[in-house]
């Protein structure tokens, strides 16, 4: 059944004689244009939604959907994920004392270290995040406090920040670079991973900080003022943000990643959607093929304890994880991919049933008529 | 002196005829202020156009609220700019400013051309050419034969020798016959410039007042020989009125420009509303009510959430000094307004403009249609108020004026029957009034009789043409060297045809009779019949009598009755004819004389004697007249019928005549059951009795009839402009209440003699009753211009351009009004309703997720999207498949329309925009939304979307949730599209690239001018991730399913007439 039909009228063939009708030149003015755009009758395409053009239409989407859902929801039990809290909300958390004797003027860092075991080795290439939690980083007051072309090095822009920055715009009569509460809220625990041997010496796992920012970010939308070299005298005159310790040209040593360039304050300053996020903290490269990048075994994971997440009831995370193709893991893309591919072969299967019934119904109600 | 108007002399006016004042002392004199001859129909002036029009376009509730909102955020620090709301009401403001002052140019122009139009005015004794717009109250005017009297004039005098003149209403009433007019007696005499510039004479009239049949004036006083002469309608020429049959008049303005009476029988200029802008108007307030209740729950779920400190202000967002300090009060009302804005895109500015653009684009059409195109008169429909388009799909009342719009407003003598045989063969010749010489093959005696009495039965007048140079003069140039003039248009039908059927029987012009008139029992409108009393050469007298069936037949004693079938559109006419004798001569004689010289009830004592003196008739045949339909207008009603359309015919016509061409039209069956409320009637009976048993009598019979089977009985209505003052008196409201409820049961009603106001009248009586139905006036002449313009759609017929001034839509013939309507109209409210729902829907989708976002940001007023997006969306991304849809969509091939009418009452009573389809359009838009947001927000809770690990923002977010919105409000209109031509494919895929293009080039580069890059590469870097890709996929498919099924279900289902001709076609 073809519920569509082409409607192609020739251009000319519905007004016959219009054209060698000679009547007076008035006439001839007033008499609308006969082309089919004017008189509405384009050549169209005329398709109507109806349970018989549709059914191929639902099973077709079933089948691939069904497919793609098993797909996804495979590789992404696949992945390999691991989580641990190391907030120190609760007594007895090894991170507790330095959670509560938290202050913002502590000179002497506060270190905890948090043991866990991986039952299951790391293959392929591992990255660690950090994630918080009830951080409103989509706040907007807090996503528009930032300063775009101070970031992106523009040098009157540095010595005289965006309004939108305030209350972190200025630190008495200097400017504070970089600016905004974005910056200035910059996450500053340094985390460090240990892997246990058998022997119980503990060997420090290499953390990559390279590449865990968009190539697009470090390279074009940030750029340090004056070039990379001499960053001191760069910013010149700033001042640093109120809760950093360090000024931003202090960030790392390596002038590829010093300033505004650094990779941890560029993946900061890009907001998470959602008050619960994690951000890219370091990559564990896979060394070589024969062993796994994590070996299952006790770690520990050590924290230099700065930010606190108390005061508003965060939580903070440090994630392992594996990623595939599809990201890291996610089971609901998969899941969804199945119920939505089930619904539509479901639904196929009813309209098959509606149509079929229908269709005997309406041509016995048609042969009287 | 006399001072007859003494009593009401400020409500009069005095009138120094070509602005002789009296001379000094006289009288006390004061000079009165007259306006001048300006007709204006324009709303603006160059200097008030922008201050006018901004004011008429902020009192629409939409742009008010624009203006508020758009106010609101240049003061308070918004979510978003006010570019996003300014820009949009900008462009509305400005596109509606110059539609309005495009057509307003249009109005000027044609008010110009009827201004500026020459008129000579005697001044000095000479005749001088003056513009229109210059007449001044008191000019006396020198009119020709065939112009148009400018102004109500007062005739003073006129070339004809009986100081007469003839007139057509044409344009004011719709009747074509002449009318005669009567010079002042006094003034008569003065008929060249010189004599008429000596007249010293005042004229007292009463101040100007609408009613067309009315006129007291008290007098023309001529100052020095004071002399009183009253004056009454018949000295009255009004405006808009044709002289004919006259070589020249000199009359006297009285009324001019807007104080004529054709001007105040036109109403004001009134902004007609459209049923779909009221529904649009409904939905509008539903959605600022969801609007102010999504502001004000998450105001007030704001301040509960942020009631512990370190969630208000935790220490890595704190606020500023000035904000702390802040009187809480300000801080939520500001909150509130932040809110309202950022929500306020649920209330699309850009609707406005794309109805605006809509109608006016749409309305091309109309005016292109190649099949609403006249050869004949070389017109094509014209769109005067494209603001009505949709209303053309939901007329339910049709009015229409008879004379020129049904018919073609031309008597033709078709046949005629004796003695039950139908004749074609008459020979004629008819010459002066009551002298006939009759001319016919050698006669049987009933037919000779018959001819005779045809040629002998009437008051036509013969008007020989004039050859001047051998150019003909007349309105009938080129058909006959003379032509008759008659009160009556079938009298000079029959004579006309008569001569015209001579030519076929020239052999039979041989004897020539003279006969002597002695009486005429002239017609009226009661009795229904006319008689003449004639001597013939040899003495013989004869009465000869001419009337409708119904009155003929009682009197007749013998002849063959039977035999004279009425035919179906044909105004029939019996003959009959009576011998008399001397002694009954004599007698006739002095009855007629007595009842003419009676004193009292002179009119009562000669209907008496016309009875007596017509009875004991011998029928001889009848004749059939015919007032030319307009092609095809019978089956353009009928088709109206079938579409479930009342069709209504509005003239000042005879009842008679009126009811022939309603037959005719086929808007009365032979079956159709007539229902009469005529002043014959409730002089019978009182008015309360006659609509109380009508009432009763339908209702009784339409319940037995829904008893009995389905065949319901017609009913129709005819009613007379007297009796229908009467119903209205606002005193006797429930009189219009059964008069409303008859009418509502009527297929067809039937209203003549009616004055244009009451035409206005009955057209508001109807649209304020309950049910508000939409109506449409059809007319031609300026007697229709107030019906036109009270109706909700005014259309208007081939003459007269005051009509077509002041009506909507304007067409060369009635015929057209079916294409107009069945398919225009029908395609009109199929695209701007889907047009309407869509937006609504299209903006939930885009607000909705950015409400339930400010869940989980705080409350903070963050937005979802980009402000380029924001803005964006309604303008340019969504906005153009939409307009093309509502401009081309046909949802059934126009033909199918035209042939089947009832599928027009699918889209009846404003279907598509009832409250259950707006629930259905919006709880879409928001099932959409939730997929929409919580797809995304599943997919970025708390996990990777990219193969290197790397994390998404905000605005990665917002913009993959716009990604999908983009797609599935645009897959949606691709769903509901039924007419696929190439321009919607380059619309619809076209502005899906666009969207991509657009977004690519926007995170592309580092805009300079901009003071944030929050989207720089985004949407890039979301293409690049493969699960991107797949979860818009799976959003796009889960958000169209329910629709889809929807659709497919209720089609297969509950499929309504529409739905099966298009799977059937």
């Amino acid at each position: 059944m073809m519920a569509s039909s082409y409607n192609a009228k020739e251009e000319d063939g519905h007004h016959p004689g219009a054209s060698n009708n000679g009547g007076p030149g008035v006439v001839k003015s007033k008499k609308p244009d006969n082309t089919a755009f004017k008189q509405q009758r384009l050549p169209a395409w005329q398709p109507i939604l109806t349970a018989g053009t549709v059914l191929p239409a639902f099973f077709v989407i079933g089948l691939i959907f069904i497919p793609i859902g098993i797909g996804l929801y495979v590789t992404s039990n696949n992945i390999k994920e691991y989580e641990i809290d190391y907030t120190g909300a609760d007594p007895g958390d090894e991170c507790y004392n330095c959670s509560q004797n938290f202050t913002w003027n502590s000179t002497t860092p506060c270190v905890c270290s948090v043991p866990f075991t991986l039952t299951q080795p790391f293959e392929s290439n591992v990255f660690m995040y950090y994630g918080l939690s009830n951080f409103y980083q989509n706040h907007r007051r807090y996503v528009k406090s930032r300063d775009d072309s101070q970031l992106n090095g523009d040098s009157s822009a540095l010595m005289n920040p965006s309004k939108e920055c305030e209350p972190y715009r200025t630190s008495g009569a200097q400017p504070i670079a970089p600016c905004g509460a974005i910056a200035n809220s910059l996450f500053n625990d340094t985390l460090e991973l240990y892997y246990i041997d058998s022997n119980g010496t503990s060997n420090a796992v290499p953390l990559v900080k390279k590449g865990i920012a968009w190539w697009t970010d470090k390279h074009v939308k940030f750029r340090n003022p004056g070039g990379n070299d001499n960053l001191t005298i760069a910013f010149q005159g700033t001042s640093k943000p109120v809760n950093w310790r360090k000024p931003v040209f202090e960030m790392d040593t390596d002038p590829e990643n010093n300033g505004f360039i650094n990779e941890d304050f560029i993946v900061w300053m890009r907001t998470a959607a959602l008050p619960t996020f994690r951000k890219l903290y370091r990559i564990i490269q896979k060394k070589s093929s024969s062993t796994p990048t994590l070996a299952s075994g006790n770690y520990v994971l050590n924290i230099t304890y700065n930010y606190p997440v108390r005061s508003f009831d965060g939580r903070k995370r440090m994630i392992l994880s594996t990623i595939s193709w599809m990201g890291g893991k996610n089971p609901f893309l998969g899941i969804a991919y199945i119920t939505v591919g089930s619904i539509c072969f479901f639904l196929g299967v009813v309209l098959l049933i509606i149509h079929h019934k229908y269709d005997t119904r309406n041509n016995s109600a048609d042969i009287p008529g | 002196v006399c001072c007859v108007g003494e009593e009401n002399w400020v409500d009069s006016r005095t009138i120094y005829i070509g602005h002789k004042e009296p001379p000094p002392g006289a009288e006390a004199f004061i000079q009165q202020r007259f306006p001048d001859n300006r007709i204006v129909s324009s709303k603006y002036t160059f200097w008030n156009f922008v201050p006018k029009n901004m004011f008429e376009q902020f009192r629409r509730v939409a742009n008010f609220y624009f203006l508020i909102i758009f106010l609101v955020q240049l003061m308070i620090d918004t979510p978003t700019s006010p570019i996003t709301s300014g820009l949009p009401l900008f462009f509305v403001i400005t596109v509606t400013a110059i539609k309005q002052g495009y057509e307003d140019w249009l109005r000027h122009k044609a008010d110009n051309s009827v201004n500026q139009c020459p008129i000579h005015v005697v001044q000095h004794g000479k005749v001088v050419r003056k513009q229109s717009r210059k007449l001044r109250v008191g000019d006396v005017v020198l009119m020709k034969e065939d112009e148009t009297f400018p102004c109500d004039l007062i005739l003073l005098s006129s070339s004809r020798d009986d100081g007469t003149c003839f007139v057509t209403t044409a344009s004011l009433d719709g009747e074509s016959s002449h009318k005669t007019y009567y010079a002042v007696e006094d003034t008569r005499a003065y008929n060249t410039e010189k004599e008429v510039d000596c007249i010293h004479a005042t004229i007292e009239c009463e101040q100007p007042q609408p009613d067309l049949y009315k006129c007291r004036s008290n007098g023309v006083k001529t100052s020095f020989r004071l002399f009183f002469r009253p004056l009454g309608s018949e000295n009255l020429l009004l405006r808009g009125a044709t002289l004919k049959n006259t070589e020249y008049i000199y009359a006297v303005a009285i009324y001019t420009g807007m104080e004529t009476k054709m001007a105040l029988n036109y109403q004001s200029k009134t902004q007609k509303r459209s049923a779909v802008e009221k529904s649009m108007n409904a939905f509008l307030v539903v959605y600022l009510c969801i609007l102010i209740c999504k502001a004000f729950v998450n105001t007030l779920l704001k301040y509960v959430w942020q009631a512990s400190p370190d969630r208000d202000e935790p220490w890595y967002n704190n606020r500023t000094d000035t904000e702390r300090q802040r009187h809480i009060v300000s801080l939520v009302f500001t909150d509130f307004l932040a809110f309202m804005v950022l929500f306020n895109y649920i209330i699309p500015v850009s609707m406005y403009v794309t109805v605006e653009m809509q109608k006016f684009l749409g309305s091309y059409f109309i005016m292109w249609d190649d099949e609403m195109f006249d050869e004949e008169l070389g017109e094509r429909a014209v769109v005067n108020t494209s603001d009505l388009n949709e209303e053309l799909g939901q007329v339910e009342y049709v009015f229409t004026d008879k004379t020129g719009t049904l018919t073609e407003n031309n008597m033709e003598f078709i046949e005629c029957c004796v003695d039950g045989h139908v004749y074609l063969g008459v020979c004629v010749r008819v010459s002066v009034r009551g002298r006939v010489t009759l001319c016919c093959r050698p006669p049987q005696e009933h037919e000779e009789l018959f001819f005779r009495a045809l040629c002998l039965c009437h008051t036509v007048q013969v008007k020989e043409e004039e050859t001047v140079d051998g150019i003909k003069h007349g309105i009938h140039q080129g058909k006959s060297t003379s032509f008759y003039i008659s009160s009556s248009p079938d009298e000079v039908a029959l004579v006309e045809g008569m001569t015209r059927w001579r030519s076929f029987h020239a052999l039979c012009c041989c004897c020539f009779f003279r006969f002597q008139l002695l009486e005429v029992l002239t017609f009226d409108s009661v009795r229904r019949r006319m008689s003449v009393i004639v001597r013939d050469s040899s003495g013989e007298l004869y009465l000869f009598c001419k009337g409708a069936d119904s009155s003929i037949f009682p009197r007749v004693v013998s002849g063959k009755v039977d035999e004279v079938r009425a035919r179906e559109g044909l105004r029939t006419l019996c003959v009959a004819y009576r011998h008399l004798s001397p002694e009954q001569y004599e007698e006739v004689c002095h009855m007629l004389n007595g009842a003419k010289l009676a004193l009292q009830d002179r009119d009562k004592r000669l209907a008496e004697a016309y009875d007596v003196i017509e009875k004991d008739l011998i029928l001889l045949g009848a004749t059939a007249v015919e007032d030319r339909l307009q092609e095809k207008a019978a089956d353009t009603i009928e088709s109206l019928h079938k579409a479930g359309m009342k069709v209504w015919v509005l003239t000042g016509d005879k009842m008679e005549t009126a009811a022939a061409t309603c037959y005719a039209s086929k808007l009365f069956h032979r079956n159709t059951q007539i229902l009469e409320l005529t002043t014959k009637r409730t002089e019978e009976q009182s008015l309360h009795d006659v609509l109380f048993d009508l009432s009763r009598t339908h209702f009784s019979g339409t319940l037995l009839s829904s008893r009995l089977s389905g065949d319901c009985t017609d009913y129709g209505l005819i009613i007379d402009g007297a009796t229908l003052s009467a119903v209205m008196r606002p005193t006797q409201e429930d009189y219009k209440e059964i008069f409303l409820d008859i009418c509502r049961n009527c297929s067809a009603v039937l209203c003549c003699r009616m004055a244009p106001l009451q035409k206005a009248q009955i057209v508001k009586l109807i649209k304020a009753s309950e049910e508000h139905p939409i109506t449409l006036a059809v007319g031609d002449g300026a007697n229709d211009v107030s019906m036109i313009l009270e109706a909700h759609v005014g259309i208007m017929g081939k003459e007269g351009r005051q009509a077509v001034r002041n009506s909507d839509y304007a067409i060369p013939k009635f015929k057209h009004l079916k294409k107009m309507l069945l398919v225009h109209g029908h395609y009109y409210y199929i695209r701007i309703s889907e047009l309407v729902q869509y937006f609504f829907y299209k903006n939930v989708c885009f607000i909705f997720p950015q409400f339930i976002y400010q869940f989980f940001c705080g409350f903070s007023q963050q937005p979802l999207y980009d402000t380029a997006y924001l803005t964006l969306y309604n303008i340019s991304f969504t906005s153009l498949p939409i307009l093309l849809y509502s401009l081309i969509e046909q949802h059934i091939n126009m033909d199918i329309l035209r042939k089947d009418p009832s599928l027009y009452r699918d889209i009846a009573k404003n279907s598509l925009l009832r409250w259950p389809i707006f629930i259905y359009w919006t709880l879409l838009g928001v099932y959409d939304a939730l997929v929409m947001f919580f797809g995304a927000y599943f997919l970025f809770n708390n996990t990777t979307f990219t193969s290197n690990g790397q994390m998404f923002g905000n605005w990665t977010f917002g913009t993959l949730i716009f990604t999908v919105l983009v797609f599935t409000v645009t897959f949606k209109l691709a769903l509901d599209t039924h007419y696929w031509t190439w321009i919607n494919h380059f619309v619809i895929w076209g502005s899906l690239v666009f969207f991509v293009v657009f977004s690519l080039l926007w995170g592309g580069i580092i805009w300079p001018f901009l003071n944030y890059q929050r989207m720089y590469y985004v949407f890039m870097q979301m293409l690049s991730s493969g699960p991107a890709w797949l979860s818009i996929i799976l959003l796009i498919a889960a958000s169209l399913l329910p629709d889809v099924l929807k659709k497919v279900i209720c089609r297969t289902l509950w499929p309504t007439t529409t739905e099966r001709i298009q799977v059937g076609a």
